[in-house]
């Protein structure tokens, strides 16, 4: 099925003419030269800074960024796509606070003399498919504390998980609050 | 105005290297490898991020809150991934996970 779409895709891209790429290069183009003009600050005007020479490099190395992998920033699109990045800014501060909780959790752990840990390895499957909804999937598991993503198997939407004591893995196999949120981001079913 | 400021920025930037120092102690107290990454990927998420919010706080709006900013972001962005690589890689070497029980190596 996965080859058959991709098929598809190249063969519609072949068919158009092309403008379309150059205008993604254009897009890919301009929001790699703003980046630049913010992060050098070249142009300042609440100084009157101006300064030529950053100004031509960042053309230069936005157009060899650009020439490159113009293809990588900006993929085919999907659908939905403003709706899903809306409910993904919506998923952001609840996983910030979820890091916030968790991170103290693990302080917890480190310094209690005890040690009150006890590692383990734990595997569930999730029905989400698509490359985005893993993705943060597997970061959001990673950047909260006490589990790490071991590996990802895409067809089955199975996870491998390091965990490193009961309270974090139960999170993931009996709670399941994340995985719906991302399925619910990603508007796949949970 | 100015201390008040201070005050802020002090205490995140001080939260933020109390949760570093508690990556660091966990990397020397905890038993293997994969726990260790724990400590040392996990705590960096939340140490960097007040360390970064009190340097944007003491900094006030300029153009080097905003490059902070971005700083915090691809760290957010680079931080799993990387701990995910270097995990995966000691799993599939074939390294045996510590349980609960065994002596620490």
């Amino acid at each position: 099925m996965e080859e058959g779409r991709g098929e598809e895709v190249k063969h519609e891209t072949m068919t158009r003419s092309k403008e379309h790429n150059v205008g993604l290069m254009l897009a890919v183009f301009a929001v790699l030269y703003i980046f630049w003009l913010l992060m050098s600050a070249c142009i300042n005007p609440l100084n009157g800074h101006f300064s030529p020479i950053h100004i031509i490099a960042g053309i230069i190395c936005a157009g060899v960024v650009t020439l490159l992998s113009h293809d990588l920033l900006i993929t085919k699109e999907g659908e939905m796509t403003l709706a899903k990045t809306f409910r993904l800014i919506a998923y952001v501060p609840w996983e910030l606070w979820q890091i916030f909780l968790a991170n103290f959790d693990v302080a917890y752990r480190v310094l209690h003399p005890k040690m009150p840990i006890d590692p383990r390895i734990i595997e569930f499957d999730t029905s989400l498919r698509s490359d985005f909804a893993l993705t943060t999937l597997a970061n959001s598991i990673t950047l909260t504390p006490g589990t790490i993503t071991i590996d990802i198997d895409p067809g089955k939407g199975r996870f491998l998980v390091h965990a490193i004591a009961k309270k974090p893995a139960d999170a993931l196999l009996v709670d399941k609050t994340m995985i719906n949120k991302v399925a619910h981001v990603y508007m796949e079913e949970a | 105005m100015f201390s008040i400021i201070n005050i802020i920025a002090t205490i995140l930037i001080a939260g933020g290297a109390f949760f570093m120092v508690t990556g660091v102690v966990g990397l020397l107290r905890f038993p293997d490898f994969y726990t260790r990454l724990h400590a040392t990927g996990k705590c960096d998420t939340l140490g960097e991020v007040l360390v970064i919010v009190g340097c944007m706080v003491y900094q006030g709006w300029s153009f080097i809150t905003i490059k902070l900013f971005f700083l915090m972001f691809f760290i957010f962005l680079a931080n799993p991934v990387g701990t995910h690589a270097i995990m995966k890689a000691a799993y599939l070497t074939g390294l045996k996970p510590w349980k609960k029980g065994e002596e620490r190596r």
